[in-house]
């Protein structure tokens, strides 16, 4: 299936939300869900949908994304023509380093007129679904609109900086209005950050803001041009999960524990992520583990219960890990508890250590402790 | 300068492997599932690469298709090279014959060319039979220390099995003087474990003196071999001391996967600095239920489990239902264990559906036998499979 679209992912989007997460990574490739990276399911749906070349927008902090990109091979994306572009700053005349989307678009110009497909889809990283672009752009094409955005419908969450649409019964993009004030638990149609718009219109629209100076891409091009732009939604119903805070990070991996979850994210397994030939998972005779997602690589000798061991971790005999997600390369010593815990890359637990966090404060522990 | 390879290896792949039963009845031997996400190849292909010998040819002749796409273009063991690589060497048709691979050297010696492309010193030949873990590279040492011209790789084995075994008298420095094939009186238990480098000008002489001997049976270890013996060519032994485990019958292959269990492994995949390289299946990390129990097993991506498993290898995606318990057993990927189904000293091939409350096999004991359920077939609900039995065809009520 050939699709006219190339995609472009921004990789360092929305990280003022989840501040302990991307301290040394990118929002792209905050770990997720036992083996994956928050893009592998940005990129996993664009290689789904047929697209070939992925433009990837990097500001800060990109040395773990490159690490885990690699030549795009995993998500069979190195290609000869097109497939995976890393996207570093890139600075000329008065661009700025990416500080809005507005420069990171306009820095972006040169790969947009190299290319001959006719849309591109822009895409952030702080959402997890397994969407299919290629009815997005399908339903962009029927509607001859030069905007598609991507809502959801749902609760607003932590987050400050989102943009809620309303649209007509077409929907056609009637209102946007950024981060207004919502009532505690109120639901509403969030733009979930991607959108598909034409190329050659998407590089008309950077060129003529360049010229007039606009600083917001949002503020300055589609809420002022809402009636001359043709803006539609797409409203996507399928499982979305926000990753606007370390909480909302938490909930959301806790939500992979159930069967519908995972079915809709992973059903088709079709989610590519980088390979690391690790032994498959190995379970000792004093064992215990329930409700619970182990990806390759573990050694378990102790309990786990309702929690997410990402790649090669060992849990030690008498140890306990309840309600946690572990990331990659853990050591959890002998007889040590944890409870509602996040760990981040190579930490290790030392024997008999005690440690706990509430569902909605999971306790954080920074990449590379050693307790 | 011409370009060449100092060494290039040939992996024998095209056995039937026919004591496998029914799970080599549409796969070759070497891409037998192995390890809950590996395939036998992986072994040799992975001690390849981790040698630093980049180029081996295949030889495939038996049931290609699925082996064939396993290796693909060789990307997973980093054989994707430019020049070098892994290639896929089937049985063609020339001028002036055309003839399947008729023994081991006759193979060999079919795809001369291919070696010859490459202008080695060396050829490493291999076979996809085994389950090991070896430094090529330090043997290849040791075949140009001796100054061989043939270096056969070899190991202890108890004196009960030495007689299945191509066994080499040896003098204390490692030199063959008697090369015999699967002696009925065995002088030693010093087994050949179908590993040889060769110096490859003498490697071409002798092959192509053995295609033209009429009454060769082209094989290495019962017409190559001897006949370089014979002629007085220097050969030696390289001892080889870790695990190796043929793995050509149903009994050694069962025993082979439960030597990956256990808190000190006989057999471990997950040594960093050896890594074990494989195709790997796209699927999210497995899922233990709220009934699940699992109990010294190995448990590959994408699982779904809440029933009982116990001393198993579960391939990648398998399911094991709420009351279902897999005891001693081996399931390979994609198999479905319903709901208070009872699996117990068995190997389940790929994409098998145990209908619920089935019976498979029984308990293990010292003269309990393995049942064998071959690729995609279905149980019915409630059927019992007693031990020992080996199906293909589906199992009806």
């Amino acid at each position: 299936m050939a699709t006219s679209a190339i995609g472009v992912i921004f990789s360092n989007m929305h990280e003022e939300n989840v501040p302990e997460l991307v301290r040394r990574r990118t929002m792209a490739s905050i770990p997720y869900g036992g083996r994956y990276r928050i893009i592998d399911f940005a990129l996993s749906n664009m290689v789904n949908s047929g697209i070939t070349t992925v433009g990837l927008m990097t500001s800060n902090n990109y040395r773990s994304l490159i690490d885990h990109i690699g030549s795009g091979k995993d998500w069979d994306l190195a290609r000869k023509d097109g497939g995976l572009i890393l996207l570093p700053p890139f600075s000329e005349r008065h661009d700025k380093l990416y500080s809005t989307r507005l420069e990171a678009l306009s820095s972006l110009r040169g790969f947009l007129y190299r290319r001959n497909e006719k849309y591109v889809v822009l895409t952030d990283c702080d959402g997890v679904m397994r969407l299919d672009i290629a009815d997005v752009i399908a339903t962009h094409e029927r509607k001859n609109a030069d905007i598609t955005m991507v809502t959801h419908h749902g609760k607003v969450g932590h987050r400050a900086d989102f943009i809620l649409l309303t649209a007509d019964e077409t929907d056609r993009v009637r209102e946007i209005k950024l981060s207004p004030h919502l009532a505690e638990g109120q639901t509403a149609d969030i733009y979930i950050n991607m959108m598909i718009i034409n190329r050659q219109f998407l590089l008309n629209l950077v060129e003529d803001s360049v010229t007039h100076g606009f600083s917001s891409f949002e503020g300055d091009i589609l809420i002022k041009q809402i009636d001359s732009l043709k803006i539609y939604r797409y409203d996507f119903q399928g499982y979305y999960a926000g990753i606007d805070s370390v909480a909302a990070y938490y909930k959301h991996n806790m939500e992979l524990l159930k069967k519908t979850v995972r079915d809709e994210l992973f059903g088709a397994r079709d989610i590519y992520t980088k390979v690391r030939d690790s032994a498959p998972s190995k379970y000792s005779e004093s064992a215990i583990v329930k409700n619970s997602l182990i990806s390759d690589g573990c050694e378990i000798e102790g309990v786990v219960e309702n929690s997410i061991l990402f790649r090669g971790v060992k849990v030690g005999k008498g140890a306990i890990v309840r309600n946690s997600i572990i990331m990659q390369d853990n050591i959890i010593g002998q007889n040590a508890t944890l409870d509602c815990v996040i760990t981040d890359k190579n930490v290790v637990i030392s024997d008999r250590k005690a440690l706990g966090g509430c569902a909605t404060l999971p306790y954080y522990i920074p990449k590379g402790t050693r307790l | 300068m011409q370009r060449k390879k100092e060494c290039v290896a040939m992996l024998l792949a095209g056995g039937q492997g026919s004591r496998l039963f029914a799970l080599t009845t549409n796969v070759a031997k070497p891409a037998v599932a192995f390890g809950a996400k590996y395939r036998i190849i992986d072994f040799p292909l992975s001690n390849c690469i981790n040698s630093g010998i980049d180029t081996v040819g295949v030889l495939t002749q038996y049931q290609p298709l699925i082996l064939n796409e396993y290796i693909g273009n060789g990307q997973p063991w980093d054989l994707d090279r430019t020049y070098g690589g892994v290639h896929i060497l089937s049985p063609y048709q020339a001028k002036t014959n055309s003839s399947w691979y008729e023994g081991t050297a006759n193979a060999i010696y079919q795809n001369l060319h291919f070696m010859k492309m490459y202008n080695p010193e060396y050829v490493l030949v291999l076979s996809g039979d085994h389950i090991y873990k070896m430094d090529y590279a330090a043997m290849l040492k040791a075949h140009k220390d001796t100054g061989a011209d043939c270096t056969i790789a070899a190991i202890n084995v108890p004196l009960s099995e030495a007689s299945r075994f191509g066994i080499l008298n040896v003098n204390p420095d490692g030199e063959i003087y008697q090369f015999e094939e699967k002696p009925k009186a065995p002088k030693s238990t010093l087994a050949s474990m179908g590993i040889y480098v060769f110096s490859a000008k003498k490697l071409f002489k002798y092959l192509e003196a053995d295609d033209a001997n009429p009454n060769s049976s082209k094989d290495f270890g019962k017409d190559v071999l001897p006949a370089m013996l014979n002629a007085g060519e220097k050969m030696y032994s390289y001892r080889f001391e870790g695990y190796w485990k043929d793995v050509g019958t149903i009994a050694s292959l069962w025993e082979a996967n439960m030597d990956l269990l256990g808190d000190d492994p006989k057999f471990d995949v997950s040594d960093k600095s050896w890594k074990i390289h494989s195709r790997n299946p796209l699927a999210p990390p497995e899922h233990i239920g709220e009934n699940g129990v699992v109990k010294n097993s190995m448990i590959a991506l994408g699982c779904e489990i809440d029933g009982v498993v116990e001393n198993s290898i579960l391939g990648s995606n398998v399911i094991v239902e709420k009351g279902a318990t897999v005891k001693d057993s081996v399931v390979l990927a994609n198999s479905v264990i319903k709901a208070n189904a009872n699996v117990s000293y068995s190997i389940i091939d790929e994409n098998v559906t145990i209908g619920k409350a089935a019976k498979i096999g029984v308990e293990k004991d010292a003269s309990a036998e393995i049942v064998v359920l071959g690729r995609g077939l279905t149980v019915d609900d409630g059927v019992t499979v007693s031990e020992g039995q080996k199906h293909e065809q589906d199992i009806k009520a």
